[in-house]
């Protein structure tokens, strides 16, 4: 009787259709993402039914540390572009009669987020990047009644947009934490108040249940 | 994994040496490993989704607010809500009862909440919205057209509540924003945050007391 032969199938697949799926994936990936900014503290944004995203450019952030009482906050704050903040560095210097090297104002540029005394900025600058994140934590922008940079800050943003013709594009947006005590919040606000700066955004992310708050 | 070519091809006939045909198909498993780990770092490394934020606008300092010679809203369309600590929230409608500890009612930020009353109370409003959002799910109008209708309404309705927020140092930052989402869900037209002041410090301290409060100032 002769064998019934099994034949013999290759395992071998042909992996160019799944190289074809992969980069297509990718380059989706590529084109509609936007990278994690860095940021020193975690923040956990709010839930909210608003549907307006946050514009890409022209924005000043502020972020707030979750761990601020009323006494003690961290401030800090992240701008888009890198020419926006070497210029702004060198306003807010001028102010403080600081004047900063062509170098430490590119090394400013390049911080996704800045958040250091003014006084201090210049060490900060100095420091190797890896312990700039730790220090960075402890830092933040001075915001009590008898030095209060925070509002040199912001007035220099602002005028700064104002002289290069972005004046309706420029926002002002507040992340801060789920369980950040209101009058933290309202201490920035009260600051923003005081430079006339009365309307800015909060930033917040989706609400979960985005359904069942159509008022249907 | 790769095809390996056996070479025996050439063996048999003398003459000629066969030329070897190397086969032109490529193994594309290792570009497909490194694609899939390049989709790795991308997705975690990268948001797909832009944050939300809302808009809001602060009165000025009172300083400088001039007097625009606007009458003074009469008191039944105000609706005063206190954001307290613990994700608790009271609210009063008109001007606030110092006697009855019972006029500052529970709340809180759930559909069942102080959104009822919103809702109810901005009818007005809230009808002519609806028969724009059904406009716009049967795309009569465009999503312009919708934003520039609906704040239009929101300007002319008259008698439309005001909704006054009073945070208490106690409230949470989400509790601000629970409170602001819940302006833009009952479509409020006017409403502001405000610093709470001793009066509704007092009518806290009269419903916690159950009136006790109200008693002992009279004395």
């Amino acid at each position: 009787m002769p064998k019934v032969k099994v034949k013999r199938k290759s395992t071998l697949i042909d992996m160019t259709a799944m190289s074809d799926v992969t980069v297509l994936l990718l380059t989706f990936f590529m084109l509609t993402s936007t990278f994690v900014k860095k940021e020193p503290v975690q923040v956990n944004t709010p839930g909210s039914v608003s549907e307006i995203k946050i514009p890409e450019t022209d924005i000043l952030q502020i972020l707030i540390d979750p761990s601020s009482t009323a006494t003690s906050m961290h401030i800090f704050m992240s701008l888009d572009k890198q020419a926006d903040m070497t210029e702004i560095l060198k306003r807010v210097g001028s102010e403080y009669d600081i004047e900063f090297t062509p170098k430490e104002l590119s090394e400013f540029s390049l911080l996704p987020t800045f958040g250091a005394p003014i006084s201090k900025m210049k060490d900060f600058l100095a420091m190797a990047p890896e312990t700039r994140d730790s220090q960075l934590k402890s830092m933040g922008i001075p915001n009590d009644s008898i030095n209060n940079e925070f509002k040199v800050w912001v007035r220099n943003t602002r005028k700064l947009m104002n002289e290069t013709d972005r004046r309706d594009n420029f926002k002002i947006a507040i992340k801060a934490d789920v369980s950040t005590p209101y009058p933290v919040v309202k201490k920035v606000m009260d600051d923003l108040r005081d430079i006339r700066e009365n309307r800015y955004n909060l930033i917040t992310s989706l609400k979960k249940t985005a359904a069942s708050a159509s008022p249907e | 994994m790769a095809e390996v070519q056996t070479g025996d091809h050439d063996k048999g006939k003398g003459g000629k040496p066969q030329r070897k045909k190397l086969s032109t198909r490529v193994d594309f498993t290792p570009m497909v490993d490194m694609n899939m780990l390049l989709i790795t770092f991308f997705m975690f490394c990268t948001t797909l989704s832009k944050p939300q934020t809302m808009e809001i606008a602060m009165p000025p300092k009172t300083d400088e607010i001039k007097d625009d010679k606007q009458p003074p809203a009469p008191a039944d369309l105000f609706v005063t809500l206190i954001l307290d600590g613990e994700n608790r929230a009271y609210y009063f409608e008109g001007k606030p009862n110092y006697e009855d500890p019972e006029s500052l009612k529970d709340t809180d930020y759930s559909p069942s909440g102080i959104r009822e009353l919103l809702l109810r109370r901005n009818i007005a409003i809230n009808r002519q919205i609806d028969v724009l959002k059904q406009k716009l799910f049967n795309k009569e109008i465009t999503q312009e057209e919708y934003k520039t209708e609906s704040s239009r309404i929101k300007k002319e309705t008259k008698d439309t509540p005001i909704v006054m927020i009073k945070p208490t140092e106690k409230a949470t930052y989400k509790n601000l924003v629970d409170a602001l989402d819940e302006m833009q869900i009952s479509n409020i037209a006017r409403y502001s945050v405000i610093d709470t002041t001793s009066v509704e410090k007092f009518l806290l301290a009269n419903k916690f007391t159950g009136g006790h409060a109200a008693a002992n100032s009279k004395k």
